[in-house]
This record gives structure tokens, C-alpha cells and sequence, in this order.
């Protein structure tokens, strides 16, 4: 719990919900007859709306992105490092949204939603979503808060695709985007540790065929399992020996399958505790969209010329132990918009914590970030 | 105020001309290029603080290793490649020399003359690397592995059948001076070559 709220948090937030009544149309053919999107905002809109900036969240994430709820909330939300009064993204000179994608569940329509056809909760049959439908529906967001471009368009991970997508997407709608920590599509391996996630939840017997919430039940071992895999691929090598090494719960070995070491308490209860606040058919879904992006395979393959649809200026950022995205995935995204004759900027951050990285505040990343986000405040207030 | 090898780079170069810049460091240059003679340009650079500086100047900068080769450029996809004393400190200056004319229709060049005579003077007198306020590393801590001579350039130029197309040789603080008109490689301290296949 905040004591106080410290004087570079946007403090007490409050989420908003927007109901769109048309019907989107998705890529999967199918579309939904009406949605909500559930967003924060932190941060003045100025007169000509031009210093507005769009988070987009990655696989488990959601609109709550800096601040707090109540001063009963034990954390602020998940980028409260770089956002807030005089942080990266200083909310004294922008204007931030943050909302929770479609097919999340944490407020906006998704698999847990009632499905207006049946008056049933959607659970399996919530369509598929991707990376394309999600920035369209952010771009009906965009219109009705007023927003007709977005001075930067910023994510890591599955954000930083959504980022990505909004350039060649909407290209007179986005100024700057910041891509993090992401790559221009999944590698098999990054679809493989996806995969069995996904074989984790499904053969959980309180699955129930995606139905789990009609039967009361909730597929939570499975989740669990799926959460530890993905835990795995977002730490390092180094930082997984520098955090736990083979320290033993207990000091002894138990000669036992209960917990022996840290790493196993503690991915037990990273496990455990994401499975109680998430929901499956959500997880599956974003796994989904996260393999099905490849914005290229539209333009024969070619990523250059997919990028040279884009009018706004990059910066891309990987970290040197990510090996989910590893570097060599940003530099993809960096030649191909060389190659494109895009205006980009890259950089390699040093740092041990792995896909992680992106949601720490290491001294170089946040300032390389911060300079970034001026250069952008300052073109905003020519 | 302007470095002055910086103001001759300047007049090398076409309006509205794409620049890549090797080693850029603060990214000075490409910001002087660019509003002088709005250059569409890109630096290169492995130096964390100089990166920084450079988002902080609005110039594009990317982190690559020089000695990783320029891969990820096509073939003349520039016009001007330039390289300000940095030649001496990458591991294959001959192939960074073949990289910045395969992506560059020209490039330029500029390094510091290990010929000139106050250097020659130190390893005559002393028997030891000349170190002076302008070459300040010891020999075993140094980024500069490649110290060359003016000569020691101008062979390989023409080894590699590079075509010199201008020459400027000046001290210190970038003036001219008849003396280095006389005899360049002996009172000439830095070369800014202009070069192409």
C-alpha cells in the first residue's frame, strides 16, 4: 500500500469505459455486434490534441498502466516506471491512454463478456483477434476521446507489434512509434513455447472445452503451467542464476517432488497467482494474436516494403539477454526500415534481466527513452 | 561554433543528399548536415552516452559494430559515407574502406597522420609511442589500433584502386598551412580524404 502517493505518480486513477454499438469487423471473417474497451488516461489533453500517446500492453498486460486505484493498491500499475510526472513519458507534457485490448480480462469485451446473441457468457466462442483488430478498435477509441493522431504510439513486446501495426496501418495517424523489446513476427520456437501453453490449459480436464465458467469450474493448474512455461522464456539465464542459483527452499534437499529449490517456489508462485486472476480463454487468445502476426505476409513477405507504408519516425530498443525477442528480431524491423528509407533510431540495451528488461527502469533505457519523448514534446509544441 | 573539419565535410556534400555517418558520436555532424544541407542522414554508433546525445540532437542513430561490417546496407544506397577519425580505431580499416564504397558512391574520410614529424620526432628521440595531447592513450590502452601515415593511406588507396578525388591536410584546429602544403605527411596532422572506386 501507498503510505503517500509519491510525487512522480499520476496518483489515484480511475478507469473509463467506452461502448462502441457498430459492429466491428474482425480478420478472423467473424465480428462482434457491439464492444467495450475499458482505458485510463493520465495527463492533459492539450487544445489541439496533439500530445496525445497511445499504450499498447503486451500478453498478460492491461489498461492499468501507472497510478493506483486506492490507497489499498500494494503496486501501481505495470509501466508506473516510465510514466508519470517527469518520467519518460512525463504526463505534465502529454496526454497518455491506456486501454485493455478486446478479447482481455480485465474490462474490456472478451471471452468473458456476455455474448448479446445467446445473453451467454462468450467463453470459447469469443472469436479470435489480432494484432490488426486490435489497433483498429484502438483507433475507434481514438476517435471518439478526440484523438486524430497520436504523437507516439508506444509497446513492448506484443505492445511494440501493435506499435508496429499502427504504422503501416494508419499512417497519417501516428507521429512516432516506439517499438521495444519486439520483432516483426514469432519464430517457430516462439510459437512452439506457445503452443504448449496452450496444450497446458486445454488438457486441464476443468477446461471443459473453453466452457469452464458455464460449469463453475476455472482451469487453473493449467493456466498455471502455461504461466510458469512463459515465465521462463521472460527471464534469462543470468538473471535466473543471479536471482535463485540453486538455492534450496529449507536449506536440504527433500528427496522428495515437492519444492526443492527457490527457482521452483517461486515459478510455483508466479504460476498459481496469475492463474487466479486471468482468465484462460484470454491467455489463449492472446497467444493467438501473437502468432498470427506477421504484418509482411501481406506484401510478399517483404518487410521492407510492408514498412514503407509508414510516414512516422521509429525507435526500436532490444536488450542484450532477451532471448525471447532476442536483438537480432529488432534489428529485423531496424534494416527493413533502413531499407525502406524510414527515419529510425536503435538501441542495444546491456542488461541481464532478459524479456523483462523492458519493464525496468535501467538507467540507460529510461534515459535513451526520456530524451526520445522530448525530442517528441518539443516537435508537439512548435 | 562549428569544428572546422566539419565545415569542409559540409562543402562536400549535396543538398538533400543521403549521409551515413560511421562512428557519429554526439551527432554533430549529421545535426550540422542536416540543417546546412538537409541531408537525410544516419549515424552508426557503439557508444552508449554518444547514442543517447544523439536522440537527444534528433539525429538517427544506430547501434552497430563498425567491425561487424555494414551488412545491413545495400549497395549505393547512399551517396556519402563519411568517417571522421575512426579509421584508426576499427580492427579492418582496408574492408571498412571496401563497406563504405560498396553502400556509398563516395566517401570521406578523415584521420590523424602518424607520419607527422612531431610524432617521428618522439619515437627518434624517446625510442617510445608517441603520446601527446593529441594522441593521449598509452599503447596497450588505447581505442586507436591502426595508426597510419599519410603515405601509409595513399598506398592502400591505390592498392585497392581508390580514386582520390579531393585531399585537405590540416593541424590540429583545422587550418591549413603552407608548410603542410609543402610536405603533407611530415607537417600535416589531419587528412580528410574524399574518395571513390
Amino acid at each position: 500500500m501507498p503510505e503517500s502517493i509519491p510525487a512522480d505518480s499520476v496518483g489515484l486513477v480511475e478507469p473509463q469505459t467506452a461502448h462502441f454499438a457498430e459492429p466491428l469487423q474482425l480478420f478472423s471473417e467473424r465480428s462482434l455486434p457491439e464492444f467495450e474497451l475499458i482505458y485510463e488516461t493520465y495527463g492533459q489533453l492539450n487544445a489541439n490534441a496533439s500530445n496525445a500517446i497511445l499504450i499498447c500492453h503486451a500478453l498478460s498486460g492491461h489498461h492499468h498502466a501507472a497510478g493506483y486505484h486506492s490507497m489499498e493498491d500494494k503496486k501501481p500499475g505495470w509501466w508506473d516506471n516510465a510514466i508519470g510526472p517527469g518520467k519518460a513519458i512525463d504526463t505534465h507534457r502529454f496526454f497518455v491512454v491506456s486501454l485493455n485490448n478486446l478479447g482481455g480480462c480485465h474490462g474490456s469485451t472478451g471471452p468473458t463478456s456476455i455474448d448479446p446473441k445467446s445473453g451467454k457468457i462468450y467463453g470459447p466462442d469469443f472469436p479470435l483477434v489480432t494484432v490488426q483488430d486490435w489497433v483498429n478498435s484502438q483507433a475507434l477509441l481514438a476517435d471518439r476521446l478526440g484523438i486524430s493522431q497520436w504523437a507516439a504510439v508506444i509497446g513492448g513486446s506484443l505492445g511494440g507489434m501493435q506499435a508496429l501495426q499502427w504504422s503501416i496501418a494508419y499512417p497519417e495517424r501516428i507521429s512516432h512509434a516506439l517499438v521495444i523489446a519486439s520483432a516483426p513476427k514469432l519464430s517457430a520456437q516462439n510459437i512452439a513455447f506457445n503452443e504448449v501453453a496452450r496444450q497446458a490449459i486445454r488438457s486441464d480436464e476443468d477446461f471443459q472445452d473453453g466452457r469452464y465458467l458455464d460449469q463453475q469450474v476455472m482451469p487453473r493448474r493449467g493456466l498455471k503451467l502455461a504461466r510458469m512455461i512463459g515465465h521462463i522464456t521472460y527471464l534469462s539465464d543470468d538473471s535466473m542464476r543471479e536471482k535463485f542459483g540453486r538455492e534450496m527452499r529449507g536449506g536440504k534437499l527433500k528427496y522428495g517432488y515437492d519444492v526443492d529449490f527457490e527457482v521452483e517456489s517461486y515459478l510455483r508462485y508466479q504460476g498459481q497467482t496469475f492463474s487466479e486472476t486471468f482468465d484462460a480463454n484470454s491467455y489463449l487468445l492472446m497467444t493467438k494474436a501473437l502468432d498470427y502476426f506477421d504484418p509482411a505476409r501481406e506484401h510478399d513477405d517483404n518487410l521492407a516494403s510492408t514498412l514503407k507504408l509508414a510516414q512516422c519516425k521509429f525507435l526500436l530498443i532490444s536488450f542484450t539477454t532477451d532471448w525471447r525477442f532476442a536483438p537480432e528480431r529488432s534489428r529485423e524491423i531496424v534494416d527493413a526500415l533502413l531499407e525502406a528509407r524510414k527515419q529510425v533510431s536503435y538501441l542495444e540495451v546491456d542488461a541481464p534481466q532478459g524479456h523483462d528488461a523492458f519493464l525496468m527502469p535501467i538507467p540507460r533505457y529510461m534515459e535513451a527513452f526520456q530524451a526520445y519523448m522530448n525530442r517528441i514534446a518539443d516537435e508537439v509544441n512548435q | 561554433m562549428i569544428r572546422a573539419d566539419f565545415e569542409i565535410i559540409q562543402r562536400w556534400i549535396k543538398p538533400n543528399s543521403r549521409a551515413l555517418d560511421l562512428g557519429c558520436g554526439d551527432g554533430t555532424l549529421l545535426a550540422y548536415l542536416e540543417e546546412k544541407k538537409q541531408v537525410h542522414g544516419y549515424g552508426l554508433e557503439n557508444n552508449p552516452h554518444n547514442i543517447a546525445q544523439c536522440i537527444e540532437q534528433g539525429v538517427n542513430v544506430i547501434e552497430q559494430d563498425l567491425d561487424k561490417g555494414l551488412q545491413n546496407f545495400s549497395n549505393h544506397s547512399f551517396d556519402t559515407v563519411i568517417m571522421t577519425q575512426a579509421l584508426q580505431a576499427v580492427h579492418y580499416p582496408d574492408l571498412i574502406l571496401d563497406e563504405m564504397l560498396r553502400v556509398g558512391k563516395e566517401c570521406i574520410v578523415t584521420f590523424p597522420n602518424f607520419g607527422h614529424w612531431r610524432c617521428r620526432l618522439y619515437l627518434a628521440v624517446r625510442g617510445r609511442m608517441p603520446v601527446s595531447k593529441f594522441m593521449p592513450y598509452t599503447w596497450y590502452n588505447t581505442p586507436n589500433i591502426h595508426f597510419c601515415t599519410f603515405t601509409d593511406f595513399e598506398a592502400l588507396c591505390y592498392r585497392k584502386n581508390l580514386h582520390i578525388v579531393d585531399r585537405l591536410v590540416v593541424d590540429q584546429t583545422h587550418q591549413g598551412h603552407w608548410l603542410s602544403r609543402l610536405s603533407p605527411n611530415l607537417f600535416g596532422e589531419i587528412a580528410i580524404y574524399r574518395l571513390t572506386r
